[in-house]
């Protein structure tokens, strides 16, 4: 899941303070699972400023909230399009996906992000999100016995531990496991050392974000239409 | 209840099986408290979630009291100590909006201490008299 965590309040009423009408919109997933942005996050959030808001003297200023089942697909925004255009802006409870799609689909609202946005992970143990992919474009993870050495070990080194760790333990940090102590007790159970002697390729790091933004593109999923003279035009599922 | 303005309102979430038996004794031994507190009975403090407690201040309250059960003696094992947890990220949230942390506090008390319920509610109220009224409260919203 996408992980994030909120604003501070003072940000968040600086960020909106040039508005007068302001709708909180939430996302029901994976903000919602990281207890960033989901129903009750929008409740606390929308409550926190309307006093934040009060306080300050701008008692003109109209907070609302509502949650939609889903910000990174606009096939979720349907049940926004008839209140978007009573405010003047949203702040986005949803990841940095979120907050761009509602922008592009309501050209004419300023959108704003309420949450900062962290990485892909996992629920480590109740309360504890930790990082497990960085999107690199091209998944190593049967080489090092399904523990990424990019999104866990600090250095990111492919070729074996930096020497530095004590006990399983990052020298970077002592509160993260160390990658490569990981990979090497995985790789042994599976009864595959001998594969970590091999000397790992180098990385092809223009497929991750290195390499500008990314698209994917399946031509059989894109739908075709028809047009005169036999000729057929190629769009995008979009609304 | 009404109010005329001058005394603190407190909101009190009070846990069934220990803070609200504890009120319900401090009437029956006759003890003065404070008339301000509004209680509020849940099953177990960690039923309290943020969000009351905040809609709470925005409706114009002055202070919340969370009175749950001794810590190792909540009746669903650990409401209390989930409840404490919330209650201090709420406090961390009211610095950030403005109003101050001191406005709400936890208590922990078993059914059998009505002295220390009052006690509980005087403390508040005079914490809350040294704070002077909330900023938010509403004329009318809490008769």
């Amino acid at each position: 899941m996408i992980v994030a965590n909120r604003k501070d309040i003072r940000e968040l009423k600086g960020i909106i303070a040039p508005y007068k009408r302001v709708l909180i919109v939430g996302c029901g997933t994976c903000v919602t699972v990281c207890l960033a942005g989901g129903e009750r996050e929008v409740a606390i959030i929308g409550s926190s400023l309307r006093m934040a808001l009060r306080l300050a003297g701008k008692t003109d200023v109209q907070v609302d909230e509502c949650t939609v089942e889903r910000q990174c697909d606009r096939a979720f925004f349907d049940p926004l399009t008839g209140t978007v255009g009573n405010y003047d802006a949203i702040l986005s409870l949803g990841c940095g996906v979120g907050v761009q799609e509602l922008a592009q689909r309501f050209p004419n609202v300023a959108v704003l992000p309420g949450l900062n946005t962290q990485f892909m992970g996992t629920l480590e143990e109740q309360g504890v999100w930790a990082e497990r992919c960085v999107g690199c474009g091209s998944c190593r993870l049967a080489e090092f016995g399904s523990v990424c050495p990019i999104a866990r070990c600090a250095k990111r080194l492919f070729n074996g531990p930096c020497g530095g760790s004590r006990e399983g333990r990052c020298e970077v940090n002592r509160d993260l496991d160390c990658a490569w102590h990981l990979i090497y007790e995985r790789m042994k159970a599976l009864g595959q050392l001998d594969r970590l002697a091999e000397i790992a390729p180098i990385m092809d790091w223009s497929r991750g974000i290195d390499g500008g933004p990314r698209r994917v593109v399946r031509e059989d999923q894109q739908i075709t239409i028809p047009c005169a003279g036999n000729q057929v035009r190629t769009t995008t599922l979009s609304r | 209840m009404g109010n005329n303005g001058s005394e603190p309102v407190i909101l009190a979430f009070c846990c069934h099986y220990c803070a609200y038996a504890a009120a319900d004794l401090a009437g029956s031994l006759r003890l003065s408290y404070p008339p301000n507190v509004r209680v509020l009975r849940v099953p177990c403090t960690g039923k309290v979630e943020v969000t009351h407690v905040l809609r709470a201040f925005e409706w114009g309250v002055d202070g919340v009291i969370v009175a749950g059960c001794l810590e190792g003696g909540c009746h669903f094992l650990e409401g209390n100590l989930r409840a404490r947890k919330r209650v201090e990220r709420t406090r961390q949230l009211l610095d950030e909006i403005g109003l101050g942390r001191e406005r709400l506090e936890m208590f922990n008390l078993s059914s059998a201490e009505g002295p220390r319920f009052a006690e509980i509610v005087r403390e508040m109220t005079e914490r809350l008299r040294r704070l002077g009224p909330s900023p938010l409260r509403c004329e009318g919203v809490l008769q």
